[in-house]
């Protein structure tokens, strides 16, 4: 019996010491320890999960590009000022979309999102000296300072325009992938005030407690 | 006639008992500690087509979580930034990496960079980013620190009792919401302001679901 015991044990610390122990970090896929074949259940659903690779189409992707001349449910994007920042005409608008109004929690939306999405290049206060000008990505003069007459002079659609289609140097690429279109308006409202904050006259400190703190007489 | 089996054979039916109660004893052990994903998965770290270091780009760079996976904060799936996020920034910084090679084939000809899948949940599991990361509910929860993280390692068991144990108590793993992206902040519980976590899980109506209905369907 002793040897039973014995052989038990050896077999038992040999497969301890080739499954190893927890949180080992390793590369080869996990292991399956309920392997549909014995375990058929509903782990593996013949349906297609977002960004997953299929054997089906051509491209291998599961995500599928929408037919041309299509128009996806609730996507119809009909007003041009809003989703294009353009009027009937055609010509960039000068003015904010009527159905959003511009307040503190705009503002504070476009702040957030510029933070994530802008402040990379464009930098903390839109100068253009953001962390990418120390990779060597652009100067100072190119990486749209939007304290520039060129850009001050911008409508707020052409400034819409550049989020949804890239700058017209193509060195800034669109975003209209990561910010929608309420977004977008925000930052562009955030852009205006930054602009305006960069104007800034002592005149213009209104708060007996800040102009204390700032010196002004 | 009386000597066929010795007699220390009248013992050997109960000896047998219990070296089948040990091996039993062992294999509920070793299924205790193997057969879970707290064996299987945690520290898979697989080898992806791009080196890419979240450390380096979050550390380094500056970038917020949602600079790439956009999507988290909007929809249900957090997705895996596309090609063209990449080159935003290396069209111009390292344009000619032999590294960021599948990148710039990505985006040239719109095939998908193979990324190997890390943090996965079972098909019948449905999973839903926006709702937990809007109200409170860090990435680093599930994620671990990938902002320290030169290759993603998987680092919590994402069972189905890992989920149960925090749907039973949400207000231990709130954040205020600017921390949500923060991955080196503090929940509120740990900072001691238990008085807000109770705040907000009233304010944003959390009612984590413990039914099986909340995640399966």
């Amino acid at each position: 019996m002793r040897h039973v015991y014995l052989v038990t044990f050896f077999v038992a610390a040999l497969l301890v010491s080739i499954l190893g122990l927890r949180g080992v970090t390793f590369t080869r896929p996990p292991l399956d320890v309920f392997p549909e074949w014995a375990f058929p259940g509903m782990k593996y659903q013949p349906k297609f999960r977002p960004q997953a690779a299929s054997e089906f189409f051509a491209d291998g992707r599961s995500d599928r590009m929408p037919p041309e001349h299509t128009v996806m449910r609730g996507m119809l994007a009909e007003d041009d000022h809003f989703y294009r920042g353009k009027d009937n005409a055609g010509a960039f608008v000068r003015s904010f979309p009527s159905d959003l109004t511009v307040n503190l929690a705009l503002l504070e939306r476009g702040r957030d999102q510029y933070a994530i999405y802008c402040q990379v290049c464009h930098g903390v206060s839109g100068d253009g000296n953001g962390i990418t000008l120390r990779y060597g990505m652009g100067s100072l003069t190119t990486n749209g300072n939007y304290h520039t007459d060129r850009i001050r002079a911008m409508t707020d659609g052409e400034l819409y325009n550049v989020i949804v289609n890239g700058s017209a140097s193509k060195v800034m690429m669109p975003y209209a992938d990561k910010l929608v279109p309420a977004d977008r308006w925000a930052v562009v409202a955030y852009i205006r005030a930054l602009q305006r904050a960069q104007q800034g006259t002592a005149a213009d400190v209104t708060d007996a407690a800040a102009r204390q703190t700032l010196g002004i007489q | 006639m009386s000597n066929i089996f010795p007699k220390s054979a009248n013992k050997l039916p109960l000896q047998i008992i219990i070296y089948l109660g040990v091996l039993v004893g062992i294999a509920t052990a070793g299924v205790t500690y193997y057969m879970t994903p707290k064996y299987t998965r945690v520290g898979y770290a697989p080898i992806q087509p791009v080196p890419f270091s979240h450390a380096k780009h979050v550390q380094e760079v500056g970038l917020d979580c949602r600079y790439c996976h956009s999507n988290v904060d909007k929809s249900g799936h957090s997705n895996v930034p596309t090609a063209q996020t990449c080159m935003n920034c290396h069209s111009v910084v390292k344009s000619t990496s032999p590294l960021l090679a599948p990148v710039r084939e990505s985006y040239e000809k719109g095939t998908p960079v193979p990324w190997v899948w890390i943090h996965t949940t079972p098909d019948y599991a449905y999973f839903n980013h926006s709702i937990h990361v809007n109200r409170g509910i860090s990435c680093v929860e599930c994620h671990g620190k990938v902002n320290e993280m030169d290759t993603v390692r998987h680092v919590q068991p994402l069972s189905m009792a890992f989920c149960i144990e925090c749907h039973r108590n949400p207000e231990s793993r709130l954040r205020d919401p600017k921390d949500v992206f923060n991955l080196d902040s503090k929940t509120l519980a740990e900072q001691g302001r238990h008085q807000e976590a109770q705040e907000y899980l009233h304010n944003w109506k959390v009612k984590a679901p413990e039914s099986c209905s909340g995640c399966h369907r």
